[in-house]
C-alpha cells in the first residue's frame, strides 16, 4: 500500500467537488449539531448554577430543619461559623382576600424572612420598591409581597388587604423575581413573602404545624465548606439537620438537569445512528459511482490497500467536514437563541461556546461516521478490474475482511463505552445501545424478509395481470434493490419516534386517566387535634362529600437502620432523602393488606413498633425485626419493624411509608391530614366552608397538584420531542439520499419500460407502490421496536405500567409510508420526464 | 406493392445541448412495406440510431412526419406513443437494456403484461425457449453473458408480435458466433411472423441480408439500394 499515492488519488478525486457527499455531510452535521446543542445547553445551565450557587441557595451554606427552629446549641454554632445568618421559615397556607361568601382563597407557599434576607441576589418587585419597604408595616397592616399569578387569582392589586390564617396583611407589591426560587422544586402554590415577626398572631405556626426552617449563612472567605459540613453533621448528627452549600446549591435541580440532558443526548445519539445509516448508504452510493474509476485504477496496477486508503481519506475528510459543520451549528445555535430562552428559563445559564460538549459531540460524530463508513468502504475490495468489461460488482459482493470487521467492532464498542461514560447514566446508555443494535438487526432481518417475500410474490400467479404491483415487488426483491438502505434508515428513525410516542402517551395516560378516577378532591393539612371532630362534622354536613379520611401526621427522618447511618446501610433511596410523613394508629386502616409480620394489638403499650411500606422496605432491604431510628421533632425514636403493608401511592390517597404504634409518639405535638372525596359543586363548597371555618388549615387541590406535575411532564415530553425532531430530519435526509442514490437506476428502468410500451401513469404507480411498501415495512418494524423499547423504559426506568398505544403506532406507520412516498414521488419526476432515447443511448 | 408499415416524410431532427444545436437528420423521406427488411448503414454520427429512435417514437422530430401503420407518430403524446410501441413496435438495443432488477423471464413478460395478456408468463417462457434460453429464465441480467442478454432482449422485443421490429446494431457488442446467432434469430422472426425488420448495422454482411439498404451520410440519405423485388 502506498499512502502518498493514495493521498494524491484522494485529492484529485475530491477536486471534482463534494456533490456525492452531500447526504453524508447533512447526516453527520444534523446529528452532531443536535448532540452539541443539547450538551451546550446542559453545560450552560450547569455552569450558570455553579456560578450562581450562593445566590440560588440564598447563602454560602444552608442548614434546614423540619418542623422546628434551631435550638440554642445549633444557633450558637452557626453564629460562630458564619459572618451573617439569616432565618427563613417556609410552609403552605391559604391566602384569603375579602370576607364571607365573596372571599377568594388560594394556596400559597409562604416564606417568612428576617431583615437579612436575601443574603445574595435581589428580590425584584412591581412596583419597583425595596423588599424592606414592601414588608414594612403601614397603616397598621404588615406588608407582604406575592407572586402575580396568586394576586391575579385573588383579584388583588398592590394596596389591597388579605389574610393569612387569622391575621390581615397588606399586599404592597407583586414578586417578579426571587433569587433563591430555583431550589424550591415543584411548589404546589405561588409564593408569598412576609416578615417572620409578622407571623405572630396568624395562628399558623403551632406545635405540630408542617413547616421548615432554613438558616442561610455568609461564611468567611477562608471557610472550608467540606469541613464545616462534616463538623455540623457530626455535632448535630441525629437532629434531623440537612446541609446544603453553594458547591451544589440545588442537588435535585442539578440532578434533574443532568438526567434530562443525558436523556436528550441519548435521543441525539439515536439520531446520529440514523445518520450513520445515511453515511453508510452515501459511501456505498459514492463507491458505486466510482466503480469504473476503481476498476481502471486496479487495471493500472493500484493495490487494494492503496485504493481502500484513497477512499478512506476522501470519506474521512468528508466526515471531518460534516462534524465541523455540525459543531458550528450546534455551538452557535444555543448562543443565538439564548435571548429567547433566558427570560423563560427558571434557572441561571451561562450561554456561550463550551468546549466540553462540542468535543463530546465531535467524538460521537467521528466514531459513528467511522463505524458506518468503514462497512461500506469495504466494497472497494469487491470491485475488480473486470468491472470495466462487465457489471460484476454486484455479483461479487462479499463481507468485509476480518481485520476490517474487528476494527468496526472496536470502534462501535468505543462509541458505546464513551457514551456510557460521558452520559452519566451508563445503564440506560447500554440499554439504549442494545436497543439500537437490536432494532438494526430486526430491520436488517425485515429488509431481507421483505426482499425475499417480494421476489417470491412477484413470481406467483397472484400477480398475474397486476403489472404495476409486480414491477414494484420485482424491483424490491431484485438485485441492487434499495430496500435495505431505505428500511434501515427509515425504520430506525421511525423506531426512535415510535418509542418516544409510546413513552409520551403512556406518561400522559398515567397522569390523565389513572389518577383522577379514584383520587380525592382535596388534602387538608394542619388540622389541629381539637378541630378534627368539627372538621368531620362540617364535611358530613355537605351533600356530595362522599368520603373523608383522616390520619395524624408528623414528619420524621430515618437516620439509622439497625444502628448504622441510613445512607450507609441502604444507599441513596428516596425514602432516606429528607423527611417523610409519619402517622400512628392502633389498628391498620380499613382495607390494609399486611404482606409480612403482624400489626400490634390495639392495647399495645410496649417499645415502639413500626409498620413499613412493603415495596420500599424490599428496596431498602429491610427485614421484620430490624430497628429504625426516626428523628421526629429533634427527638430520636428507635422502633422495631413489626410488619410490612401495601401502600398504593397511585390513587393519591393518604399513604404513609411509616406508621407507628400510638404509644411511640405519645405527647409529640402534631396535626392531622384529611382527604376529602367530593363530587362537582360539593368540592367548591367543602373548600369554601373548611378554609373559612379553619383559617389555619390549608387546602391542597389534588387536581391542581396533578395539573402542575402533568405540566412538568408535558414540558419534558416536549423537550424530548424537540430533540427527536433532529432524528426525524436526519431520517428524512437519509431517505432523500436513498431515493437520490437509486435515481439513475430508476431513470434507466423507466426509459426501458417506456420503450416497451409502459405509460407514465403506470411507471409512476410502480414507483409509488415500491416506496409505500418499503415505508410500511419500516413502520411495522418500528411499531414492534417502539413498543418493546417503550415498555422497557416505562417498566425499568419510569417504574410505571405500560399499555401499548395503537393511535401513536398507526400514525408512525402511516407517517413512514407517507414520508417514503413523498421522497419517492419527489424523485419520480426525473424518471418520468426523462427522454428514453437520450437515456438509452447514453448507455450505449 | 405491399402495404406501407413505416413512412418518413421530410423528417428533420435537431438536438440542442450545452455546446449548441446539432442538426442530426436533414429531410429524410422513405417508406418501408410490411414484412420487408431494411438495413440502415453509414459512418458513426451519420444519424442511423437517431432515425431508428424516431421510428420507435423514442425521439421526437423537429420537422416532417413519421407514420407507422397509417398513424402519425408525430401527433402522439408520450403516453400514446408508449401504447403504440406496446402494440406495434419491438426494439432491440446494442447494449441489450434489460432491466437489471428483473429476471430474464420477467423482462420478457413485461411488455406482454403491459398489453394486458393474461398468459404473459407462459408466452414469455415460450419466447425464451425459442431463443435457446429455456435454462436461464430465472437468471438476472448480471448473471448472463452478453450473447444471452441479447437473446433475452430479442425475446422481449418480439414477444408481443410487433408489426415492426427495430434493431440498433444488435451484434455490436457480441462476438462473431453470438452475432451470427442473433442475426439468424432476427431474420427467423421476420420469416415466421412476417414483421417489418429495420436494423442499424456497420456490418456489410448483415446489410447484405436485407431487402433494402439505406446509407446515411451527415444526416441525409446517401444511397438507397433495393435488392429484392416487392417494394
Amino acid at each position: 500500500m502506498r499512502i502518498a499515492a493514495a493521498a494524491r488519488i484522494a485529492r484529485r478525486e475530491l477536486r471534482g467537488g463534494i456533490k456525492g457527499f452531500r447526504i453524508l455531510l447533512a447526516c453527520l452535521a444534523i446529528g452532531v449539531a443536535s448532540v452539541a446543542a443539547v450538551g451546550s445547553v446542559r453545560t450552560s445551565i450547569e455552569q450558570g448554577m455553579a456560578r450562581e450557587g450562593a445566590s440560588l441557595l440564598g447563602g454560602d451554606a444552608e442548614i434546614e430543619f423540619t418542623y422546628r427552629f434551631a435550638d440554642e446549641a445549633e444557633t450558637e454554632w452557626m453564629n460562630a461559623a458564619a459572618e451573617t445568618v439569616s432565618e427563613v421559615v417556609e410552609f403552605r397556607s391559604m391566602a384569603t382576600a375579602g370576607a364571607g361568601g365573596e372571599a377568594a382563597r388560594g394556596l400559597t407557599q409562604l416564606k417568612a424572612v428576617d431583615g437579612e434576607y436575601p443574603l445574595y441576589g435581589t428580590v425584584e418587585l412591581q412596583p419597583p420598591i425595596s423588599l424592606e419597604e414592601a414588608l414594612s408595616t403601614r397603616d397598621g397592616l404588615p406588608g407582604a409581597v406575592m407572586h402575580p399569578t396568586l394576586a391575579d387569582r385573588l383579584g388583588m392589586v398592590p394596596g389591597d388587604a388579605f389574610s393569612l390564617g387569622t391575621k390581615e396583611f397588606r399586599l404592597s407589591a407583586t414578586l417578579e423575581r426571587e433569587p433563591d426560587s430555583a431550589t424550591a422544586g415543584i411548589g404546589l402554590g405561588p409564593r408569598t413573602i412576609v416578615l417572620s415577626e409578622d407571623l405572630e398572631g396568624t395562628g399558623l405556626i403551632t406545635p405540630g404545624s408542617l413547616f421548615s426552617t432554613k438558616y442561610r449563612m455568609i461564611l468567611p472567605e477562608s471557610a472550608d465548606l467540606g469541613a464545616l459540613k462534616t463538623e455540623a453533621e457530626d455535632r448535630f448528627r441525629d437532629s434531623g439537620l440537612r446541609w446544603l452549600d453553594s458547591r451544589n446549591a440545588s442537588p435535585g435541580v442539578s440532578e434533574f438537569v443532568a438526567r434530562v440532558g443525558a436523556f436528550l443526548v441519548l435521543v441525539g445519539l439515536a439520531g446520529l445512528a440514523v445518520g450513520g445509516i445515511g453515511v453508510s448508504a452515501a459511501v456505498k452510493s459514492y463507491l458505486e459511482s466510482k466503480t469504473e474509476v476503481i476498476a481502471t485504477l486496479k487495471s493500472l496496477g493500484a493495490e487494494r490497500g492503496t485504493i481502500f486508503a484513497a477512499y478512506l481519506l476522501q470519506v474521512g475528510a468528508m466526515i471531518a467536514a460534516g462534524i465541523a459543520v455540525g459543531l458550528l451549528i450546534g455551538g452557535i445555535l444555543p448562543v443565538a437563541v439564548a435571548p429567547l430562552i433566558e427570560p423563560i428559563l427558571p434557572l441561571p445559564a451561562d450561554f456561550g461556546i463550551h468546549a466540553g460538549p462540542l468535543a463530546e459531540a465531535a467524538l460521537y460524530g467521528a466514531l459513528t461516521g467511522s463505524v458506518f463508513a468503514l462497512w461500506s468502504l469495504s466494497r472497494t475490495d469487491n470491485i475488480s478490474a473486470a468491472a470495466l468489461f462487465r457489471d460484476m460488482a454486484e455479483s461479487n459482493r462479499s463481507a468485509p475482511s476480518p481485520a476490517l470487521l474487528i476494527s468496526i467492532a472496536a470502534l462501535a464498542a468505543a462509541l458505546v463505552a464513551c457514551a456510557a461514560a460521558l452520559s452519566g447514566i451508563p445503564r440506560l446508555t447500554l440499554w439504549a445501545a442494545g436497543g439500537i443494535a437490536g432494532t438494526l438487526a430486526a430491520l436488517a432481518a425485515a429488509s431481507y424478509a421483505v426482499r425475499w417475500a417480494a421476489k417470491r410474490i412477484a413470481r406467483t400467479g397472484l400477480m398475474r395481470g397486476l403489472t404495476t404491483a409486480r414491477l414494484a415487488l420485482g424491483s424490491i426483491g431484485g438485485p441492487a434493490s434499495e430496500a435495505t438502505s431505505v428500511v434501515l434508515s427509515l425504520g430506525l428513525g421511525l423506531s426512535v419516534l415510535a418509542t418516544i410516542g409510546q413513552i409520551a402517551s403512556n406518561l400522559n395516560n398515567a397522569i390523565a386517566e389513572d389518577l383522577p378516577q379514584n383520587a380525592p378532591s382535596f388534602f387538608f393539612i394542619d388540622i389541629q387535634s381539637d378541630q378534627l371532630s368539627q372538621f368531620q362534622e362540617l364535611a358530613d354536613g355537605i351533600e356530595g362529600v362522599t368520603e373523608v379520611e383522616s390520619a395524624p401526621m408528623l414528619r420524621g427522618i430515618i437516620t439509622r437502620i439497625n444502628g448504622v447511618p441510613a445512607a450507609e446501610a441502604a444507599g441513596e433511596h428516596w425514602t432516606l432523602q429528607g423527611d417523610r410523613g409519619v402517622t400512628y394508629s392502633n389498628r391498620p386502616p380499613e382495607g390494609t393488606t399486611i404482606t409480612e409480620g403482624e400489626w400490634w394489638p390495639e392495647d399495645y403499650s410496649g417499645p415502639p413498633l413500626v409498620s413499613f411500606s412493603d415495596e420500599e422496605a424490599r428496596e431498602l432491604g429491610l427485614a421484620i425485626g430490624d430497628s429504625l431510628t426516626i428523628n421526629i421533632l429533634g427527638r430520636d425514636i428507635e422502633a422495631e419493624v413489626s410488619s410490612f403493608r401495601v401502600v398504593d401511592f397511585r390513587n393519591a390517597g393518604i399513604g404513609f411509608i411509616l406508621s407507628l404504634n400510638p404509644g411511640a409518639l405519645a405527647g409529640a405535638p402534631h396535626t392531622h391530614i384529611a382527604t376529602v372525596y367530593a363530587d362537582g359543586e360539593a368540592e367548591q363548597e367543602m373548600f369554601r366552608s373548611a378554609t373559612s371555618a379553619f383559617p389555619n388549615v390549608t387546602a391542597i387541590s389534588v387536581k391542581e397538584g396533578i395539573e402542575r406535575v402533568a405540566g412538568v411532564l408535558s414540558s419534558l415530553a416536549a423537550a424530548i420531542t424537540y430533540a427527536s425532531s433532529a432524528t426525524l430530519l436526519t431520517g428524512f435526509v437519509v431517505l432523500i439520499g436513498a431515493a437520490a442514490a437509486g435515481q439513475r437506476a430508476r431513470v434507466f428502468e423507466s426509459a426501458v419500460l417506456k420503450a416497451v410500451g409502459a405509460t407514465r401513469a403506470r411507471i409512476l404507480a410502480g414507483l409509488a407502490a415500491r416506496s409505500a411498501i418499503l415505508g410500511a415495512a419500516s413502520g411495522l418494524v418500528a411499531i414492534v421496536a417502539g413498543g418493546v423499547a417503550g415498555w422497557a423504559v416505562m417498566t425499568f426506568v419510569m417504574d410505571s405500567g405500560f399499555a401499548f398505544e395503537p393511535v401513536s403506532a398507526v400514525s408512525i406507520v402511516f407517517g413512514g409510508a407517507t414520508a417514503s412516498l413523498v421522497a419517492g414521488l419527489v424523485f419520480a419526476m426525473g424518471p418520468l420526464n426523462a427522454s428514453p432515447s437520450r437515456v438509452l443511448r447514453a448507455k450505449e | 406493392m405491399p402495404e406501407t408499415a413505416l413512412s418518413f416524410d421530410n423528417v428533420f431532427l435537431t438536438l440542442s445541448g450545452n455546446a449548441g444545436s446539432v442538426e442530426i437528420l436533414k429531410g429524410i423521406s422513405f417508406d418501408v412495406g410490411k414484412g420487408r427488411t431494411l438495413g440502415l448503414t453509414g459512418p458513426s454520427g451519420s444519424g442511423k440510431s437517431s432515425l431508428l429512435m424516431l421510428a420507435g417514437g423514442l425521439e421526437r422530430v423537429t420537422g416532417g412526419v413519421v407514420t407507422a401503420f397509417g398513424e402519425k407518430l408525430t401527433r402522439m403524446n408520450e403516453d400514446e406513443l408508449a401504447r403504440f410501441r406496446r402494440d406495434h413496435i419491438g426494439i432491440v438495443f446494442q447494449s441489450f437494456h434489460l432491466i437489471p432488477t428483473m429476471t430474464a423471464l420477467e423482462n420478457v413478460a413485461t411488455p406482454l403484461e403491459l398489453a394486458g395478456q393474461r398468459d404473459a408468463f407462459d408466452r414469455a417462457r415460450a419466447e425464451l425457449d425459442a431463443v435457446g434460453l429455456g435454462s436461464r429464465m430465472e437468471h438476472y441480467p448480471s448473471q448472463m453473458s452478453g450473447g444471452e442478454q441479447q437473446r433475452a432482449a430479442l425475446a422481449r422485443a418480439s414477444a408481443a408480435r410487433p408489426g415492426i421490429l427495430l434493431a440498433d446494431e444488435p451484434t455490436g457488442n457480441l462476438d462473431a458466433a453470438n452475432g451470427a446467432a442473433i442475426v439468424d434469430l432476427l431474420f427467423g422472426l421476420r420469416d415466421r411472423h412476417g414483421c417489418t425488420l429495420i436494423l442499424v448495422t456497420h456490418s456489410a454482411e448483415l446489410a447484405e441480408r436485407c431487402d433494402r439498404v439505406i446509407g446515411l451520410r451527415d444526416g441525409a440519405i446517401g444511397f438507397d439500394i433495393t435488392r429484392n423485388a416487392g417494394e
